[in-house]
């Protein structure tokens, strides 16, 4: 194929494999950042053009929506920026910050984002949706039962992906640029043979019906393209095609699907094959070739979906975890670092810090001194970058997995997840106590058994109730994610994202706990101190009082320590016992990113000492105040969390204050190099690091305008601080700033 | 309850935790079997090479005008800690202490009113292999026989001023003990970081530092001299324990001062930060 002219040759010609063509082209990289350019005037313009948008935004919230046209890949026509200086276009709809609804996964949500944003919803849109085509919304409601609609209720299980998208599903974007969409359509159409000759099977007819989907969604891609007068039907032939066909995969898959979390992958080192290739023939410079990923970049950090005001203040702002990897080894011990892995970096300075695209390093001890010094550097410059344990990772996923969201890996176009939120195990802790019913409205929300009875709580009691309050949990959990699962494939389909993957595919079920900083506490309470329940007329069990002292989890002491990886690998367990839709393989996250301020809300006095409504902590990160022995005992404590039992990730933040020690920067970024290559060789799995000064984000609480781009790293995610609520930024303010 | 931020840690006030403990200026402690820890910390860089952990010790016979941790003077402040338990909780760092080319300091108070505890605690830090660090004023360092120094490796060495009197009105005791210790350690060839607290009106006469530079200088075992400025980070243990603060009105040294005293260590021939 004349488009692959200069490419080494290989597997991934006569089938869709894009790891075997990175593998045989890709140019690993062991220098320092020295090479970067600055942004081209071409960016710099697109960018100005953009800047009265993202100001607007921070006072309005959202600035328009186009309520009439449901959206797909082709409802809307062309949108640009700025036509005449946008090297790569395409927008959701026709214009920039012009919000597109969705209602294939809920018209409530639709509607409800409508009614904040203050527009009317249409009325023929409304007449479809609710007359003649169900949404996924209803399809579940219509499966639960109404023990998971009270466990909803109580919040003891939230977030649950029943009225919108579930995301947390990567496309192979990159598979548009290598192959084009012919090549895509063919490959389906092999595929749907050996499908045609089963017999047709509930799970065969499904396939079938989800392959013609893809395969329509593959035309309508191509017709999208056209729109903005490109050809993707052919392999891209250039670097700048290679850049925007795959930006061209994502947008449609943000067209269609409006998931919590819509991830790019792992695109810079494979964009980087098509930029090396033009840097050698001369058609492309350093300019250039920055200038093609600046301004990707700024397509990727103005994707926006219309949520309710519910949704922005459980996950602050807007989020949607376009996360893109970055690093990592392959699987023959090869750094997969290159050049373009520090443009993409590189953005964060060209563009300012952001928390989008949610820039991800996947960190091995092995990957070249150069590029770690690089993130560091600017880790320290942004706070934008997450690290994941990539030698962790790898034997798991291989060495071309993505992260979906946060700590979700995936390898990428033969795997998806499930998503599952999370239950608030404190919760599920104060109903063993309390014999299932809710601490907060003394509702029997749980199955009824004995509560707690006596002065003292007896550590083997509270443990036998609690073991199976969670039996009970888990049960109920996977019962609700089956209906989720099976509702949304069956109205809410991602055709594209699938048809950016290969038909035989990994799915796993994405559960996830909240926390379990707050219940190793409460436990180690119970067995350290003396625990008094205190009880309202009504026996309900409301507060506690603790005598003596404890071991607290994050001062890495195995006495509480062993508790917090035992919680994890017990509930894991419990998971497994319930078989889940389309035999997904289970996995479960601790990570929560801001919503452990709501988790919190929503949660009584704990055995802990916490009061009711006091936050808990984020992810897996210990109660803030209590790691109080720096920063190495909580890290090493978060590092025991064992990640066989939490394949969906474990996320750890941690700040730290700009140092005024004696050493200098070099000396500093040796210092902390070291620390990330220790923490993960300790078996830690994530660090969301922020250097912050404590001054600086107090001033930007009272002065918003000041900061437009403060960008913090919460539990696995990134967020623009002043647009987090007043009490999501009390939250961050009051945490833990660990020292140095 | 203990879940105030920086409970355990040093920056909470703790007093009276142990208060059957023996007066700290007769303590003469034969087996350390049991120490008295005011806190530890994990994760320090300013406190030697690498990444540290630090204990702070309870009891100090110095009574520094400065003292940010007052509450580490007597020995019933601290907890009463078997070593054993030290021991184990250090082990539980050593890998990645190791790893992270850092090491075990021994601060306090004053490390060498413990003199057995915190040779045993050495000791099995380096049975652990790693680096160690003993921060002390020298007051006591003639306790601290050769045997012991053998298990540290480096010193931080607070010389707290030149001037016969200033160290008096500065610390309540005699600078010739700190003299003599340093002089030792040159001789041993024991590796010292001096250390020096830039306190304005206090210990920033001319004349005072340059007698520290020209002592040190000619040491080659002083690898560095390190300036610390003046804060009032402590001062708020001061008042919760009812002690007369004399520096409440003291400011931070300027940077135009921190920048004259570390001329004056350079000029002098230290390498001084």
């Amino acid at each position: 194929m004349r488009e692959w002219i200069g490419f080494a040759p290989g597997r991934w010609q006569q089938t869709i494999d894009v790891r075997d063509f990175i593998q045989r082209n890709v140019t690993p990289y062991d220098g320092d950042e020295g090479f970067l350019v600055e942004p081209s005037e071409r960016t710099k313009a697109v960018w100005d053009k953009l800047q009265p948008y993202f100001k607007e935004e921070i006072r309005k919230g959202v600035l328009d929506v186009d309520a009439k046209t449901p959206s797909s890949l082709t409802a809307h026509g062309p949108g640009y920026i700025d036509r005449d200086n946008e090297l790569i276009v395409g927008l959701q709809t026709d214009a920039p910050f012009r919000r597109a609804i969705m209602p294939y996964g809920g018209l409530r949500m639709v509607e409800a984002g409508l009614k904040a944003a203050g527009i009317e919803p249409d009325p023929i849109v409304h007449d479809v949706f609710t007359k003649y085509r169900k949404t996924h919304n209803e399809g579940v409601f219509d499966a639960y039962t109404p023990e998971i609609m009270a466990c909803r209720r109580s919040h003891i299980i939230t977030g649950l992906p029943d009225a919108y998208g579930r995301g947390r599903i990567i496309g192979d974007y990159r598979r548009v640029a290598l192959y084009g969409t012919d090549r895509l359509l063919a490959a389906k159409r092999a595929e749907r043979a050996l499908l045609d000759a089963k017999w047709p099977t509930d799970d065969v007819i499904r396939e079938r019906e989800e392959l013609a989907e893809q395969m329509r969604a593959l035309t309508d891609l191509a017709t999208m393209a056209q729109s903005y007068g490109c050809d993707i039907t052919k392999p891209a032939s250039n670097a700048r095609e290679a850049v925007q066909w795959t930006y061209f995969g994502y947008l449609g898959a943000i067209k269609e699907a409006n998931g919590a979390a819509m991830s790019i992958g792992r695109v810079s080192s494979f964009l980087d094959i098509y930029i090396e290739r033009d840097l050698k023939s001369g058609a492309l410079d350093e300019a250039g070739a920055q200038e093609l990923i600046d301004q990707f970049v700024q397509k990727l950090r103005i994707v926006r979906f219309l949520r309710t005001p519910d949704y922005d203040a459980l996950f602050s702002g807007d989020p949607y975890w376009a996360t893109e990897c970055v690093g990592g080894m392959d699987l023959n011990g090869r750094p997969l670092v290159t050049r373009t892995s520090f443009r993409m970096l590189h953005t964060l300075t060209n563009l300012g810090p952001a928390p989008e695209p949610n820039m991800t390093v996947l960190w091995s001890k092995q990957l070249p001194d150069g590029f770690k010094r690089y993130c560091i550097k600017l880790s320290a410059e942004t706070s934008s970058i997450q690290y994941e344990n990539d030698d962790l990772m790898r034997p798991y996923w291989g060495d071309d997995y993505g992260i979906a969201c946060c700590v979700s890996a995936m390898r990428i176009g033969n795997q998806m997840q499930f998503f599952g939120a999370r239950v608030n195990l404190a919760k599920c802790l104060l109903y063993a106590i309390n014999g299932g019913r809710d601490e907060v409205s003394g509702d029997q929300v749980g199955p009824a058994a004995a509560p707690v009875t006596g002065d003292v709580l007896d550590y083997d009691d509270v443990v036998a109730k609690f073991d199976t309050m969670m039996e009970w949990l888990a049960r109920t959990y996977v019962h609700a994610m089956n209906c989720i699962h099976y509702m949304h494939d069956k109205y809410y389909y991602e055709r594209l994202e699938m048809a950016l993957h290969d038909q035989q595919i990994l799915r796993t079920m994405a559960f996830g706990i909240a926390g379990l900083s707050v219940v190793a506490d409460s436990l180690s309470a119970i067995k350290h101190a003396k625990v008094k329940p205190i009880r309202r007329d009504d026996g309900l069990v409301v507060s506690y009082e603790i005598t003596g002292d404890y071991p607290q989890y994050g001062n890495n002491d195995d006495r509480v320590d062993s508790i917090a990886a035992d919680l994890v690998s017990t509930f894991m367990k419990k998971i497994r016992k319930h078989p889940t839709y389309r035999n997904a393989v289970h996995t479960q996250s601790v990570l929560t990113i801001t919503s452990n301020v709501v988790y919190g809300r929503n949660t009584g006095d704990t055995p802990d000492g916490r009061k009711a409504g006091e936050p808990f902590a984020p992810g897996a990160n210990p109660m803030h105040g209590r790691d109080s022995h720096g920063w190495l005992a909580s890290c090493l404590s978060v590092a025991k969390l064992p990640y066989a039992d939490a394949q969906d990730g474990i996320s750890y933040t941690v700040s730290v204050t700009p140092s005024f020690n004696r050493h200098d920067q070099g000396e500093k970024i040796s210092q902390a190099v070291k620390v990330l290559d220790t923490y993960c060789g300790q078996g830690g799995f994530h660090m969301n690091l922020n250097v912050l000064n404590r001054d600086t984000l107090i001033d930007a609480m009272e002065h918003p305008d000041k900061y437009p781009q403060l960008t913090i790293r919460v539990s696995g995610y990134a967020v623009n601080f002043v647009r987090l609520t007043r009490e999501q930024q009390m939250d961050v303010i009051g945490r833990t700033f660990h020292g140095e | 309850m203990t879940d105030e931020p920086w409970a355990h840690s040093r920056y909470a006030l703790q007093q009276a935790r142990s208060p059957d403990a023996p007066e700290t200026d007769t303590f003469n402690d034969p087996r350390g079997d049991f120490g008295w820890i005011h806190s530890y910390e994990t994760g320090s860089t300013v406190d030697g090479p690498g990444i540290r952990v630090t204990v702070f010790m309870s009891g100090c016979l110095l009574r520094c005008l400065y003292c940010h941790n007052p509450d580490t003077w007597h020995l019933k402040d601290g907890t009463r800690v078997s070593f054993e338990r030290a021991r184990t909780a250090l082990q539980a760092y050593a890998a990645p202490l190791r790893a992270m080319d850092g090491g075990l300091t021994i601060s306090g108070g004053e490390p060498l009113v413990q003199l057995h505890f915190t040779k045993r605690l050495f000791a099995a830090a380096k049975g652990m292999e790693l680096h160690t660090a003993l921060d002390t004023s020298g007051f006591l360092g003639a306790r601290a026989d050769d045997e012991y120094l053998r298990y540290v490796d480096l010193v931080l060495l607070d010389i707290k001023s030149w001037d016969p009197e200033t160290y008096r009105r500065t610390t309540g005791q005699d600078i010739r003990p700190t003299i003599q210790f340093a002089e030792r350690l040159a001789a041993l060839g024991k590796p010292v970081w001096a250390r020096f607290v830039l306190v304005p009106g206090l210990t920033d006469d001319p004349a005072n530092v340059e007698g520290i530079a020209r002592f040190v200088a000619p040491m080659r075992n002083v690898e560095w001299v390190e300036v610390l400025p003046f804060h009032q980070m402590g001062t708020f243990k001061w008042k919760a324990m009812g002690l007369n603060y004399e520096l409440s009105d003291t400011p931070s040294p300027s940077p135009d001062l921190v920048a004259r005293v570390l001329g004056q260590f350079r000029d002098a021939g230290c390498r001084a930060r």
